[in-house]
């Protein structure tokens, strides 16, 4: 191909790229710019001065609860998800059983469910075991509905771990136990570390449990902390530019620092339908 | 001197014991197992049970047998948001082209094609209401990114995107298509990286123009890939929510509802669990025969072997 067509190759990539960013730039553009300047100003325009109080502003008027929730119910779902989806994967290819096709299969089923079907009876069922405002409810929804995902990432990898080893661990007498936790689970941190990926964007960005089964604020977590957040700033554009961008900048950080694990995940989860 | 067979052959004995161990299958195995079962499994048989009935969602449920089905079946609301979500479905399977189109530049030999694959990612990180409440903002009839843009460049009156019964669908499809391009264009980039630089050598060399290259051999190779992308566009349709809960709620006068939020809605607003159940089981039976219909359709008998 000549120069001439590969320049409008780079421009169609380049305007694609340009609308894949721009509307993030324009947020983080506003977040530091006050009322009067985004709505006077030309939306292009760089701030005249950054209005960093705007993050201070949505900081202290409690966005840092949901933050904190945020953090600590993604770390502990991924943490459960991770060993419960090892454990299963890790019986089903390695073990010798006979219904382990069956069950393999009960999972897979798992990725093809519509959430929304189950929402109604969740509510339900949580209400009589009192765990409706509970975070609880949210840590084992969001490990239940992670596993099937979970588990077909890792299964390939399980797959082709060599019997050797297993078979010198136990001819040393090591019991099944240290077989898996102390030398079979270190040998799959490639893979666990894509489904950690992938389980940390699914569980931060998710919202529909939270917002069902969630109604006291100090459980709430970002996705749905910041709906009513920025009900009550309703015409303050810059302190609802700065609680999007602190509700997205964790993945975005772990994307820069990451992007290839994340690329990775991204593409592994690509049979979820 | 003992036979290493003879060690062999006691080791595989020792593993085969070990890693027959019924309680031990059961330990590794029952705490996902279960998990699923009640969180996954059972509510679906409930949502179905509790669709045979006439309940608030707290008081007692009274059975009126399939009435909640036949009404769902009868109701104009449940097909109107099933018709919107089939829209998007088909937006959704038609944007594909575009995607296909654009890793097949990215896929020629691009300088940074694979930064540039990774910027259109960034969408797809976001969550879908961070995504909803700055398309809000993009769409901002007076100060929206977007019709600023359309009255500098001398558009007068430019629509209240989100409010007009008749364009809102497709104001929402847009931050769809813009969530999930990167995801398509990554499936397919990969895909295209993976066909052996040998075939398209040898095809150039018998003459054959870029883009009979391709159509004749780049995308008959990525069938396989491609129709699992039409599965996942089409059902992943079926199941949109949390965007246009966020976005419109279903509104302007249902205008933008879907089966999702047409659910959601009779359910935790309308305080109607019995026939939001019906809906959602509905949702489900739909859901699981769109899948299976469109696996059927793009199964092919022959995989392309290369």
């Amino acid at each position: 191909m000549n120069r001439f067509g590969y320049a409008i190759l780079y421009i169609c990539l380049s305007l694609v790229a340009l609308f894949q960013i721009f509307p993030i730039l324009w947020l983080f553009l506003f977040s530091l710019k006050d009322n009067r300047e985004i709505f006077s100003g030309s939306p292009f325009a760089l701030p005249s001065e950054l209005k960093w109080e705007n993050y201070q502003k949505v900081w202290e008027g409690g966005i840092g609860v949901y933050f904190f929730n945020s953090i600590w119910i993604t770390g502990l779902a991924i943490v459960l998800t991770v060993l419960l989806a090892s454990m299963a994967t890790f019986a089903i290819t390695r073990m010798n059983w006979k219904l382990n096709t069956f069950v393999l299969g009960l999972f897979m089923v798992g990725l093809m469910i519509p959430i929304h079907s189950a929402l109604i009876p969740l509510f339900s069922m949580f209400l009589s075991v009192n765990l409706i405002d509970h975070p609880l409810s949210i840590v084992i929804t969001y490990t239940a509905y992670n596993l099937p995902i979970t588990m077909m990432i890792l299964l390939g990898f399980y797959y082709t771990l060599p019997r050797e080893i297993e078979e010198a661990a136990i001819i040393d007498g090591s019991s099944i136990h240290r077989l898996f936790f102390q030398i079979i689970l270190p040998m799959t941190t490639p893979i666990m570390s894509t489904t950690v990926i992938i389980n940390m964007i699914y569980n931060w960005n998710e919202f529909v449990f939270v917002n069902t089964f969630i109604s006291s604020d100090k459980y709430k977590t970002l996705t749905v902390g910041i709906q009513n957040f920025i009900g009550q700033y309703m015409t303050d554009w810059g302190a609802i530019g700065a609680t999007l961008i602190i509700s997205v900048l964790p993945i975005l950080l772990a994307f820069i620092f990451f992007s290839n694990k994340v690329v990775e995940g991204i593409s592994s989860s690509a049979v979820k339908g | 001197m003992i036979n290493p067979l003879f060690i062999k052959r006691m080791g595989l004995n020792a593993m085969n014991k070990v890693m027959s161990n019924k309680l031990m299958v059961a330990l590794y195995v029952l705490p996902a197992l279960l998990l699923i079962a009640v969180l996954i499994f059972i509510p679906l048989i409930l949502t179905g049970y509790y669709g045979l009935m006439d309940w608030n969602g707290i008081g007692d449920m009274e059975f009126i047998g399939l009435e909640n089905y036949i009404n769902g079946l009868q109701d104009g609301k449940f097909w109107e948001s099933a018709f919107h979500s089939f829209l998007l479905a088909l937006f959704s399977t038609l944007s594909l082209i575009v995607y296909l189109a654009i890793s097949l530049i990215l896929a020629s030999k691009i300088k940074g094609a694979d930064l540039l694959r990774k910027i259109y990612l960034i969408p797809m990180l976001l969550s879908s209401v961070a995504i909803a409440q700055l398309w809000i903002k993009v769409y901002n009839p007076n100060n929206g990114i977007l019709n600023s843009i359309l009255t500098g460049i001398g558009v007068e009156n430019p629509p209240a995107w989100l409010a007009e019964p008749s364009i809102v669908l497709y104001a929402i499809f847009i931050p769809i298509l813009w969530q999930y391009a990167g995801f398509y264009i990554l499936i397919y980039y990969a895909a295209l990286k993976n066909i052996p630089e040998s075939l398209i050598e040898a095809a150039r060399i018998d003459g054959a123009t870029p883009l009979q290259i391709a159509y004749k051999i780049k995308l008959p190779l990525i069938m396989g890939v491609i129709k699992v992308t039409i599965v996942l566009a089409i059902v992943g349709s079926l199941k949109y929510f949390d965007l246009i809960y966020v976005m419109t709620g279903g509104g302007p006068n249902g205008a933008s509802e879907v089966m999702a939020s047409y659910m959601y809605k009779l359910a935790f607003s309308m305080n109607d669990f019995g026939y939001g159940s019906a809906i959602g089981f509905l949702l489900l039976v739909i859901t699981l025969i769109v899948t299976v219909i469109i696996r059927k359709l793009t199964a092919s008998d022959e995989e392309i072997q290369y």
